[in-house]
Order: structure tokens, then C-alpha cells, then sequence
């Protein structure tokens, strides 16, 4: 089925490109940008007049829930809820159950969200077996099965030397290795960021120092194997200095940030308010700044909605009890747009970190668009504000900070692979 | 944000914790409470004012002394009474918090007394129950024990009337202590100009100076001149955690002393939440002396228990 998107602002990060043009669409590939193929004859039309077209987003940390949380979540309501947030290609982490450790496990969710014919889904496979931190998984074939990373989600590495070993053994192929930097006794039973609020509500810290002593051992482990690492949900000020200074010595590391933390801190915790209680715990007002700063001058590569949907009967519970996470999918592009506004970053800008940035992180063919590229395609109005509210929400996860806010930028079109798979 | 413990005509609804309430509300609660010191003292001690009303106390967290102090006050305000250790109970087979106030609630409670090792257990409870249910936090992990706070501002001012005038210290876990945060918020809030914590940096939570109190490490400084010391119970979990080497050293340096005392004012008070550790953070001469208050402060809180329920049940 062939199509043409008319008169949208099409920018593309990656090439640079910022115009108002056609789109032409054959074969689920991009054609023609601008002038029309010879003979094409459109069987839809899409007035993209007063609107963005962008590559389809690329989320890096989406948790589908599926195998083993469906009362949480359901792969069909989290796809569904993916390109309703015009994303197209997502990560999600290996903490299912089964953690995703086997071959077998992760051509079973390939296939599953495969047969829905929505995002394309990129299995972060687990680094240790069962996320235990103890032994390797088997990397090479998870990544024969299609692993395009590894990583230990929000499970510990309490084992130097096991993750020495398996940086080592990961860069032998070449994998990327992701890691949240958080040191287990240092954030033992802790949930909220060791400050003024904290220490108000009587809420368990966790300290800053867990971030960065921890950083301070990747940092070192990835001069000492040469392994290429991601850093994923940095959350202080400090974390993104050390990491400043590491890339400026030039060592293979990049960074993303969830895009709770770039607009949230410890005071919007109120009164318990457990949809605050997330991974890692939203940090002081000038952590905050410090992130959103050091997005604008790249420290930070991208922005991840940390997609993290939990049941309402896991969160209404005491702040501590109540289970950490968000739904994130469906606010990746509002918050980043946000961001943008507040901080006067070029568009182009705050769209790479949801676009190019991610895809080149994950080294996979997406966020960009251009002739002869898979058309997935985000088409977007920015100037659209909507209420986040739970009937607004696909994701079967209502949780998030920022119910009942006001967001800009609403999807109204998101195509893979040339369908269109979502009319908002 | 509204407050979750005001009615929408500004009137207290519950009783979360001590911050965040105005001087007029507390002073409500403890002028109140001395009205009801002269019924606790009489023959009959017992006024008509909640007759008829249901006062649940739920004890998610074992607490003997604490659970009979608000149920004498209930009975002495001839509420009737229902004591529920869900310790033991409902959580064990798996039913949630929420499901379990929703039952009691299902059978015309007028107030929920709470206590949970969770900070926050009460704000929840509140923030769901039908808004004719009034809810008393009894203790809410290292978070609030508001009516604890009460009895020991209501204690001191017995003996210290002019509160503007005054330099309390409080001795000891800061960090784990939900008695501290509402002893903080209730004396910063009724215009006490210096609040002291003295404490090793293992027991103090982080910018803890933000609560309006000055920090001192040494008792040598910190009980220099003070009307009023305060201790706090030392956990022994604490010695487990590794946040302390030994109850001996503890005494050693931060235990209350007849010779520590001689620091503070000559008529300074000593107060304790109980249950004491005799040896531990403090003696048993300074315990059962003459500046000690400690017993009366257990009678007082009988009072003040008195004046939160009569108060929200009027509300």
C-alpha cells in the first residue's frame, strides 16, 4: 500500500534534515522525500499540515511485563500502548520471569511481538544467569536469538570480579554491556533520595554516593577491559560529572536518563505519594538541573520512558511497600518536548535523544529517516496539549507522577514498516 | 498540595503528624488536654463526649503501652473500643492494608488509631477511607508519632510554660525515630527558639538541619545550658546494622548522667518516650530523680490522647 504524508515539517535528526515536505511510501519503505518517485500514485493520503514528522521513536528501557507479570501488563497492551507514544523500536530489559538468560525465552518474545506486527522489540538479554550476578549467561548465542545487549536490569553486580569478567568476556564479541549504577549495600532497603525529604517522611535513602561509587567502579572496569558500556538512569549530579570527565578522556561509554528524572525531584514525593516511588529515587532539585543540563551538552545520549507498568494494587500500598516503577511510553515524547521548551534546545535536539541517539546506542537500523529507509514514522501535532489522566492511558500501567498534568505534543499517526499502526 | 489532616473549613479531620499543623491547632489540642488532666484525676474519671462512637485501634505493629494509652482514653470518653493486633491476623493470610481498613470501615468505625512499621501507613489509610472516618497515627515508621510529640510539648509546658524562652536537646537515634520528627515539628512550630539533636552521625539522617534544629555530636556541648532534655530508646539493632560498637560505649558517651545533667540549667526536665533501657541512654539515678518527668508524661498523654479524639470526633 502505497502513501503519501502531505505538507508535514519533516526533521530527521540524523541527516540534519528540517523542511516541509511530502513523504512518499512504497513497499514499507520511504521513496521519495520531497519530489514524488516517477508514476507513484498514493492509495492514502495524510495531511501532516501543521505537524511533526519524525522518525518513529526508539525507547531504550520499555518492560513489557510478559513472561511472568501478565496481571501487570500484557505484551498487546504495552505494544498497543508503544506506538499510541510513537515509538516504534524499544529495548526492554531482561528482568521477566523467566529472566531472559535462555536462547530459547527470547525468540519466544521476538516471535510473540513479531505476530503483532507493532514495534520492533530489542531484547536487552540478561548478563548473568537468572540476574544472579554470579555466572555468565551464554552471550553470544542470546545474541544469535537477538540480544542486542546485556545487562543486569536493576539487579546487583555485587561481584567485581564477575563483572570484570563478563565486560571481558562481552567485548570479546563486541556486545555492549548495560549497567545501572547503584551499589547494593549502599542502597540497601532504601527508596527514596537521602535528603531533606527523606528525612522528613522517615522514608529508608538512598544515598547519592550509591550511584557514584558504583560508577566509579564501572568507570574503572571499562579503562581495565576496554568494554563498550551504557550507562542506564543516571540519576545525580555527581553520577553525570564522573561521566563528563570519563568520555572526555575518550572511554566507550554512553548514558541515558528516564524522563521522570529530567522534570521530577524528592519534593514531588508529597505526601507518599507512591507513583513517585521509582528506580532509581528521584534526587534533589539540583540533580535534576544537572541532568537536564547535561542532556543539552550530551553527557546524557537519551532519554528512555524507564516503561515500568505495576497494578494498582501494588501501589496502593505504604510509599516503601508500594512497588517502584511507571508507565512511561505513552509521556517519552511530551516529556522530552518538554524538556526541549524549558531548556530552548533546538528541536532537532530533543528529538535525536528519542530518535537517532537510542538507535545508534542499540546499533540497530532505525530513528532516521531517508530514502530507501524502513518507513517508521512518528506524526505528531506539538503544539497539542493533553490531560494525562488513566482513560487517556493504553498502557494497562496507570501509574505515573504525572497524572492529571497537562503535556504537550500528541501522537496522531505512528507507522512501521509503512502500515499505520496508530491514529491518535 | 492540600493537607491531608484538614477539613475543607481548614478544622483538623485527622491527626497524621505534628508538621505542617498550625500553633493554633496544637495549642487547641493542648489547652483541651488540660481540661481532661482534672477528669483523669477524679473518682469517676470518665465524660459522656464520644458515647455512642467506635474507635478502632489497629495495631499493624506490636505495641503494648501505646495501644492501652489510647484505649483508656477512648473509655474514659466512653467510646467503645476494639483492639485489632493485625500483626497477627489478616496481613498473614495475604490481605492488603486498604482491604482491611475497607472491612473495618464496612462496620461503622468512627476513628482508626494506627500503628505500622511502614512511614506513610496512616497518609494512605486517610487518603482512603470514607471522609466521616477520623484517623489517629499512633506510629508510622521512623515518620510521626504526633500524639507522642503532644504529650511531651504538653509535658514541658506544664513545667516551662514560656516556650519562647526555652532550649530543649533531643538525645539519641534521630535517625530511626518517629518520636524526634514530632517532637522537631512541635516544638519548631509552638515557637521553641533552639531545638538541639545530639546524636553520632550513624544515628542522624541526612540534612537533618533543614527540620530547624542545630546538630551537636558531643553531649559536652550539646546539653550546655538546655531547660529540657529529651532522650530517645536506643534500638539494639542498632549495635546489628553496625551503626554502633556497644551498648557500653553508647552509655559511655551519649548515656544520660547525673554528671551530664549537672550540664544542663539546674531546673532542666528530663523526658523519655519509654520504654527505657535503664544503662543504655540513661540512668537510673537521673531516671528516678528529681528532674525527671517521665512518669508524668504517661499520664499526660492519657489526657492528650483525650483532647485528639474529643477534637476530630467534634470536627
Amino acid at each position: 500500500m502505497k502513501k503519501i504524508i502531505r505538507s508535514g515539517r519533516i526533521i530527521d535528526p540524523r541527516s540534519g534534515t528540517d523542511a516541509i515536505m511530502d513523504v512518499f511510501i512504497a513497499a514499507g519503505k520511504i521513496v521519495g522525500l520531497g519530489e514524488s518517485p516517477h508514476g507513484f500514485h498514493a492509495n492514502r493520503e495524510i495531511d501532516a499540515s501543521n505537524m511533526i514528522v519524525c522518525p518513529g521513536l526508539v525507547d531504550l528501557s520499555a518492560r513489557l511485563r510478559e513472561p511472568g507479570f501478565e496481571y501487570k501488563a500484557t505484551l498487546e497492551s504495552e505494544m498497543a500502548a508503544a506506538v499510541a507514544g510513537g515509538i516504534t523500536s524499544l529495548a526492554c530489559p531482561p528482568d521477566t520471569d523467566p529472566v531472559l538468560d535462555e536462547p530459547g525465552l527470547v525468540e519466544m518474545l521476538k516471535h510473540r511481538a513479531r505476530s503483532l506486527n507493532q514495534a520492533h522489540v530489542y531484547p536487552v538479554g540478561a548478563l548473568t544467569q537468572g540476574l544472579k550476578g554470579e555466572r555468565l549467561t551464554e552471550m553470544a548465542e542470546l545474541r544469535d536469538a537477538g540480544c542486542v545487549a546485556f545487562g543486569q536490569s536493576n539487579m546487583p553486580l555485587p561481584n567485581i570480579r564477575v563483572m570484570m569478567q563478563a565486560m571481558q568476556y562481552a567485548s570479546t564479541f563486541g556486545f555492549v554491556v548495560w549497567l545501572r549504577p547503584q551499589d547494593m549495600n549502599l542502597a540497601d532497603g532504601g527508596v527514596a533520595h537521602d535528603g531533606e525529604v527523606a528525612t522528613r517522611l522517615g522514608l529508608p535513602p538512598v544515598p547519592v554516593c550509591a550511584e557514584t561509587v558504583a560508577l566509579a567502579n564501572i568507570i574503572l572496569m571499562t579503562r581495565e577491559t576496554g568494554a563498550r558500556v551504557h550507562l542506564c538512569r543516571i540519576s545525580s549530579a555527581e553520577g553525570v560529572a564522573m561521566i563528563r570527565a570519563a568520555r572526555q578522556q575518550g572511554l566507550p561509554i554512553t548514558c541515558d536518563v528516564s524522563a521522570n528524572h529530567i522534570h521530577l525531584s524528592e519534593m514531588d514525593i508529597g505526601f507518599f505519594n507512591s507513583n513517585c516511588h521509582l528506580i532509581p529515587p528521584l534526587r534533589a532539585l539540583g540533580d535534576r538541573d544537572a541532568l537536564r543540563a547535561g542532556l543539552l551538552d550530551g553527557t546524557i545520549d537519551a532519554i528512555c520512558s524507564d516503561h515500568a507498568p505495576v497494578d494498582e494494587d501494588h501501589k496502593l500500598l505504604p510509599f516503601a511497600e508500594a512497588e517502584a516503577g511507571a508507565t512511561g511510553m505513552e509521556l517519552l515524547l511530551p516529556l522530552a518536548l518538554k524538556w526541549g521548551a524549558e531548556k530552548k534546545a533546538p528541536l532537532a535536539q530533543v528529538l535525536a535523544k528519542i530518535t537517532a541517539e537510542p538507535a545508534r546506542i542499540l546499533g540497530v537500523e532505525a530513528g532516521y529517516l531517508s530514502l530507501g529507509a524502513t518507513a517508521d514514522l512518528c506524526i505528531f501535532d506539538p503544539e497539542q496539549y493533553w490531560k494525562v489522566e488513566a482513560t487517556a492511558l493504553k498502557s494497562q500501567g496507570k501509574n505515573t507522577p504525572f497524572l492529571g498534568m497537562e503535556l504537550p505534543g500528541r501522537v496522531k499517526y505512528t507507522l512501521i514498516n509503512g502500515n499505520i499502526v496508530h491514529e491518535g | 498540595m492540600n493537607n491531608p489532616q484538614l477539613n475543607k473549613n481548614g478544622e483538623l479531620q485527622h491527626l497524621l503528624t505534628t508538621e505542617g499543623l498550625s500553633a493554633a491547632i496544637l495549642l487547641n489540642i493542648l489547652d483541651t488536654a488540660e481540661s481532661f488532666v482534672g477528669v483523669t484525676e477524679r473518682d469517676v474519671k470518665k465524660v459522656p463526649l464520644l458515647r455512642g462512637k467506635s474507635i478502632f485501634n489497629l495495631f499493624f505493629e506490636p505495641s503494648t503501652r501505646t495501644r492501652t494509652t489510647f484505649e483508656i482514653a477512648a473509655k474514659r470518653l466512653s467510646a467503645d473500643v476494639v483492639n485489632l493486633n493485625i500483626a497477627v491476623s489478616s496481613q498473614s493470610k495475604g490481605e492488603t492494608l486498604l482491604d482491611t481498613v475497607n472491612n473495618l470501615s464496612a462496620m461503622h468505625a468512627d476513628m482508626f488509631v494506627v500503628r505500622h512499621s511502614q512511614s506513610g501507613a496512616a497518609h494512605l489509610i486517610a487518603r482512603h477511607v470514607r471522609p466521616e472516618i477520623h484517623v489517629i497515627n499512633a506510629g508510622d515508621g521512623r515518620h510521626a508519632h504526633p500524639t507522642q510529640g503532644l504529650l511531651d510539648v504538653f509535658t514541658i509546658r506544664r513545667y516551662k510554660p514560656d516556650f519562647r524562652n526555652l532550649r530543649v536537646a533531643i538525645v539519641g537515634d534521630i535517625l530511626h525515630s518517629r518520636v524526634a520528627r514530632s517532637q522537631i515539628h512541635a516544638l519548631t512550630t509552638l515557637g521553641v527558639p533552639e531545638v538541639r539533636v545530639i546524636a553520632p552521625k550513624t544515628l542522624l539522617p541526612s540534612k537533618v538541619e533543614r527540620l530547624g534544629v542545630h546538630v551537636y555530636h558531643e553531649m559536652e556541648h550539646g546539653l550546655k545550658d538546655v531547660d529540657v532534655l529529651m532522650m530517645l530508646r536506643l534500638q539494639s539493632e542498632r549495635m546489628l546494622s553496625a551503626r554502633l560498637p556497644s551498648t557500653e560505649e553508647y552509655f559511655k558517651y551519649y548515656g544520660l548522667t547525673q554528671e551530664r545533667l549537672a550540664l544542663a540549667k539546674r531546673d532542666a526536665i528530663v523526658l523519655h518516650p519509654g520504654p527505657m533501657n535503664r544503662g543504655v541512654e540513661i540512668d537510673s539515678a537521673v531516671a528516678d530523680g528529681k528532674q525527671s518527668v517521665i512518669l508524668p508524661q504517661v499520664t499526660f498523654g492519657i489526657a492528650v490522647r483525650m483532647a485528639v479524639m474529643s477534637i476530630l470526633a467534634g470536627n
